[in-house]
C-alpha cells in the first residue's frame, strides 16, 4: 500500500513538472516569434532566485495564493468549484477595512477580530451561492460567477457612497479611513516578509489535517467522490456542499488580508486584484494538495516577482500570463492522460492477475 | 396563458416586445423621461446589446454541442485586439474577419482540451480567459507600443468606421442629395399621445444610426435559429449536447460536430469581441470586453439556450446601459417599468394560484415604486450589476422553466460510453 501510494505521488510531481515544463517550451516558441531571446529571458527570469529581495516579494506575492488556493481546493475536494473566491475575497476587504477601523481593541485581539470579519463576510457572500445550490439547484460555477459581479458593483458603490474617507496625505488614491496601527500585521526580517506567511502556511497546515485527518475531511473527500454512496452511509450531501462553501468562502475572506492589513492598512480600489482567481491556477498546478500548492503558490509568485526583471531586457513581463494559462491548461490535459494511463496499467495488471489464477485453478 | 403558450418563439418576441412597448409608453407618460423609447435610444440599444448578443450566441452554439464555455470571455478579448490590428492594418471588415479566425482557432483549442483530451469543460475555459488576457497584453506591448497613437494597452485608431445610414422616408435618410422626409421621426415627436410616438421610436431606432455589422449581428439569430432547428446539421449538433450515445448509435460523428461548433462559438465570441474594437469604437483597449462575455453567457442561461432568448435577453440587459449612456436621468424611470412588469408578473402567478410566488413580486414592485419615489438618480453600479442579479433571480425561481441541453458539461468520450 505505502509504496503504491509514494508511486501515485511520484506520477503527480511528474506530470505537474512536466507541465510546467511546456509551459516554458512553448513560451520559448512564443518568444522565439516574436523576436526575442527565450535563452536570455529564462537566464534574467531565474537568475532572480539568487536575489533575497526577489526570493522575500516572491514569499510576500505566495501568501495570498496559498489562501485563495486553499479556499478553492476544499471546494475541489467535494466536486465544487468555487470561481467566486475573488468577489468573496472583494466583499469582505471592504467589510474589514470598515470594521477594522471603527473598532479600538489591544493589537493581536484586534487582528483577530479583523480575521474573523473577514471570515464572516466572505463565508456569507459564498453561503448565497451555496443555498442558491442546496435549495434551487443553481450550478455554482454560474451563480459565482455572477455573484463575483454584483460583489464587484456592490462593493465599489459601497465604498463610494459611504467609505470614503479624506486623504490626508494628499495623494490621489482614494482610501477608507486608516486602520490603527494595533490591526496592522507586523512584517518580520528587516520588515519585508509579511507575517501573513506563516498564517498562510498555518492555513496550509490546518487545510490538511481537516481534509486528511477528521471525520468531516473523510465524508468530505468521499461525498465528493461519489455522492451517492455516501449518502447511503447517512452523510448529507446538501449539507456537505453548505459547509464546504462556507469553509471556502471563509478562507476566500482571508485571501485579502495581507494586502489589507499587511500592506495598505486601508481599503482601496484595486486592492489585491486578481488573487482570487489566481488561487484557482495555483490549486489546479498543485492538485489540491496543501504540499502541491505551497510550491506552486511559490511558483507563481517568484514568477509574478521576478517578471519585473524582464522589462529591464525589453520583454513583456505578461509572458509570466500566457506561461500561467498555458502551465494550467498544461496539467489538467497531462493530469487527464495520466489517468488513462493508469486506468489501462491497472485494468492490464488485474487482467494478468486473473489470467494466472485461471491457469493455477 | 394557453395563448401564449400556442405561439411560436418568434411570435412570442414579438408580443413581449410590443407588451414591453406598452409598459414603457405607460411610464414615459407619468414620469416625462422620454428618452426611454426615443429612437435614439432604441439604436444605441442595438449598438450596446450586439456585443452581448454575439457572445451569447457563442454560448447557445456551445452548450448546444455539450461543451460548456467558460472562455467566452477569452474569445471575446481575442477578438478586441485582433480586431483592432486588422482595423488598424487594413480597415474594419480585414478587422472583424481576422478576429473571427483567430477566435474560431481559440475555440478549436478549447474543444482540442475538452474533447480530444477530456478536460473539464470549466477549468478549460478559465486557462483560455488567463491565456487570452496575457497573449493580447504581450502581443500589445510586441506590436502597438511606439506606434503612431498605439500604447502597451491600446491599438492605434482603426481606418475608417462605419457610416452610419438611415433608411430613406422612414428616418431621413437620403437618396443621392436630397433628404427625404422624416415621417417616423415626425411622429415620435408627438410625445403627448400613448404608445404611437413609442413605436415610431421603436421603428425608427430600428432604421435610423445603423452600421452594416449590426445587420449582420442581428440577421445571425434567425441564421442560427434555422441552421440549429431545421437542419440535419443543427439536429446533430443538438443530439451531441443532448444525448451523444444516442447520436453515435446513429453514426453521427460527435467529436468533429464538437470541433465545428466550438469554432463557430469561438467565431462569434470573438466577432462581438471586434464589434467593441471596430465598430463600437475605433481603438482596441485592454479590458474593453468588461466582463461582456460573462454577460453573454447570462443571456444564454436567460433565454433558455435559444437564439431568439439570446436575442431578448441581450436587448434587456443592453437597454439600461443604453439608457444611461444617453442621458444618466431617464434611468429611475425604469424602476417604475420594473415595478409594472413585476405587477403583470404578480397576476400572472395569481391566476395559477402560486400565493408565495405572487407575495413577493408584489412586495418586489412596491420596493421598486417607492424607490422611485425616493431616489433621485440610480448608481450606476446597479445598472452594471443587473444582468447578473437577473440571472441569479431567474436561475433560482425559474429553474423548472429552464431546459439547457441535457449533456453539456459532462465528460463524454466518443467510442466508449456503450
Amino acid at each position: 500500500m505505502k509504496s503504491q501510494r509514494l508511486q501515485r505521488m511520484a506520477v503527480t510531481s511528474a506530470s505537474s513538472l512536466l507541465a510546467v515544463f511546456v509551459a516554458l517550451c512553448i513560451c520559448a516558441v512564443v518568444l522565439l516569434i516574436t523576436g526575442k531571446d527565450p535563452i536570455e529571458a529564462y537566464r534574467t527570469l531565474f537568475g532572480a532566485a539568487g536575489d533575497t529581495k526577489v526570493l522575500q516579494g516572491s514569499l510576500n506575492r505566495a501568501t495570498p495564493l496559498m489562501i485563495s488556493a486553499a479556499a478553492v481546493a476544499i471546494g475541489f475536494k467535494m466536486n465544487l468549484f468555487n470561481i467566486g473566491v475573488e468577489g468573496q475575497m472583494r466583499v469582505a476587504l471592504l467589510a474589514t477595512a470598515v470594521a477594522g477601523a471603527a473598532v479600538d481593541l489591544p493589537a493581536p485581539l484586534h487582528i483577530l477580530f479583523c480575521f474573523i470579519v473577514a471570515m464572516a463576510t466572505g463565508a456569507i457572500w459564498a453561503g448565497f451561492a451555496g443555498w442558491l445550490k442546496v435549495k434551487r439547484g443553481v450550478n455554482e460555477v454560474i451563480s459565482t460567477i455572477m455573484l463575483n459581479f454584483v460583489a464587484l458593483s456592490l462593493v465599489a458603490w459601497a465604498f463610494d457612497s459611504f467609505f470614503r474617507a479624506e486623504s490626508t496625505t494628499g495623494s490621489v488614491l482614494v482610501k477608507t479611513k486608516e486602520l490603527p496601527t494595533s490591526a496592522w500585521f507586523p512584517d518580520i526580517v528587516d520588515r519585508r516578509l509579511s507575517g501573513m506567511f506563516f498564517i498562510a502556511v498555518l492555513v496550509l497546515i490546518l487545510f490538511y489535517v481537516l481534509v486528511w485527518k477528521t471525520k468531516f475531511g473523510f465524508q468530505l473527500r468521499a461525498s465528493g467522490a461519489n455522492p451517492g454512496a455516501s449518502r447511503v452511509t447517512g452523510v448529507n450531501p446538501k449539507r456537505m456542499v453548505m459547509i464546504s462553501m462556507l469553509l471556502s468562502g471563509a478562507l476566500a475572506g482571508l485571501v485579502g488580508m495581507r494586502a489589507l492589513l499587511g500592506d495598505v492598512h486601508a481599503y482601496q480600489n484595486n486592492l489585491a486584484e486578481q488573487q482570487g482567481f489566481n488561487g484557482i491556477a495555483v490549486a489546479l498546478l498543485g492538485r489540491n494538495h496543501p504540499l502541491g500548492i505551497f510550491i506552486s503558490a511559490l511558483l507563481f509568485g517568484y514568477l509574478g516577482e521576478a517578471s519585473g526583471r524582464l522589462q529591464l531586457i525589453d520583454i513583456p513581463k505578461e509572458i509570466t500570463t500566457i506561461m500561467t494559462g498555458i502551465i494550467v491548461l498544461a496539467v489538467v490535459i497531462i493530469n487527464e492522460a495520466v489517468k488513462r494511463w493508469d486506468d489501462r496499467r491497472i485494468q492490464h495488471k488485474a487482467a494478468l492477475a486473473l489470467e494466472s489464477v485461471a491457469v493455477a485453478a | 396563458m394557453k395563448f401564449f403558450k400556442s405561439l411560436t418563439t418568434g411570435q412570442r418576441t414579438i408580443a413581449l416586445s410590443l407588451g414591453f412597448m406598452l409598459v414603457l409608453s405607460i411610464v414615459r407618460l407619468f414620469t416625462n423621461a422620454d428618452d426611454i423609447t426615443s429612437s435614439g435610444t432604441i439604436s444605441s440599444t442595438l449598438r450596446v446589446a450586439t456585443p452581448i448578443l454575439l457572445a451569447g450566441l457563442a454560448g447557445v452554439w456551445a452548450e448546444r454541442v455539450g461543451i460548456v464555455n467558460i472562455g467566452i470571455e477569452g474569445m471575446m478579448i481575442i477578438g478586441t485586439w485582433f480586431g483592432g490590428y486588422g482595423a488598424w492594418k487594413w480597415g474594419t471588415w480585414a478587422g472583424i474577419a481576422l478576429a473571427i479566425v483567430a477566435g474560431s482557432l481559440v475555440g478549436l483549442l478549447h474543444a482540442l482540451a475538452t474533447v480530444r483530451f477530456n478536460v473539464n469543460h470549466v477549468v478549460s475555459g478559465i486557462a483560455i480567459n488567463i491565456l487570452a488576457a496575457g497573449t493580447t497584453e504581450y502581443l500589445s506591448i510586441i506590436f502597438f507600443k511606439g506606434q503612431q497613437g498605439g500604447g502597451e494597452s491600446q491599438s492605434p485608431a482603426g481606418k475608417g468606421g462605419y457610416g452610419e445610414f438611415d433608411m430613406p422616408f422612414l428616418s431621413g435618410g437620403r437618396i443621392g442629395s436630397w433628404r427625404s422626409p422624416d415621417i417616423l421621426g415626425w411622429i415620435e415627436k408627438k410625445n403627448d399621445l400613448p404608445l404611437l410616438p413609442d413605436l415610431a421610436g421603436l421603428l425608427r431606432g430600428l432604421v435610423s444610426d445603423i452600421y452594416v455589422p449590426t445587420i449582420v449581428a442581428i440577421s445571425l439569430v434567425p441564421i442560427t435559429a434555422y441552421v440549429l432547428w431545421r437542419t440535419r446539421f443543427g439536429l446533430r449538433v443538438r443530439s451531441s449536447g443532448e444525448s451523444p450515445q444516442a447520436g453515435e448509435s446513429l453514426g453521427v460523428p460527435i467529436n468533429r460536430l464538437r470541433y465545428q461548433a466550438m469554432a463557430i462559438s469561438g467565431g462569434l465570441a470573438a466577432f462581438g469581441g471586434a464589434y467593441l474594437s471596430c465598430v463600437f469604437t475605433s481603438t482596441y483597449r485592454q479590458g474593453q470586453t468588461g466582463g461582456q462575455g460573462y454577460i453573454g453567457l447570462a443571456t444564454t442561461i436567460f433565454g433558455n439556450w435559444t437564439p431568439f432568448g439570446v436575442f431578448r435577453g441581450s436587448i434587456l440587459f443592453g437597454f439600461p446601459s443604453a439608457l444611461k449612456f444617453r442621458d444618466e436621468k431617464n434611468v429611475p424611470a425604469l424602476l417604475l417599468v420594473i415595478a409594472v412588469i413585476l405587477i403583470a408578473l404578480g397576476i400572472v402567478s395569481a391566476m395559477k394560484n402560486k400565493q408565495m410566488l405572487t407575495m413577493g413580486l408584489l412586495i418586489g414592485a412596491a420596493i421598486s415604486a417607492a424607490t422611485y419615489f425616493l431616489v433621485d438618480e440610480v448608481p450606476q453600479e446597479f445598472v452594471a450589476a443587473t444582468p447578473y442579479i437577473v440571472t441569479i433571480l431567474v436561475l433560482a425561481g425559474a429553474q423548472q422553466q429552464l431546459r439547457p441541453p441535457a449533456y453539456a458539461g459532462i465528460a463524454y468520450r466518443a467510442g466508449e460510453n456503450h
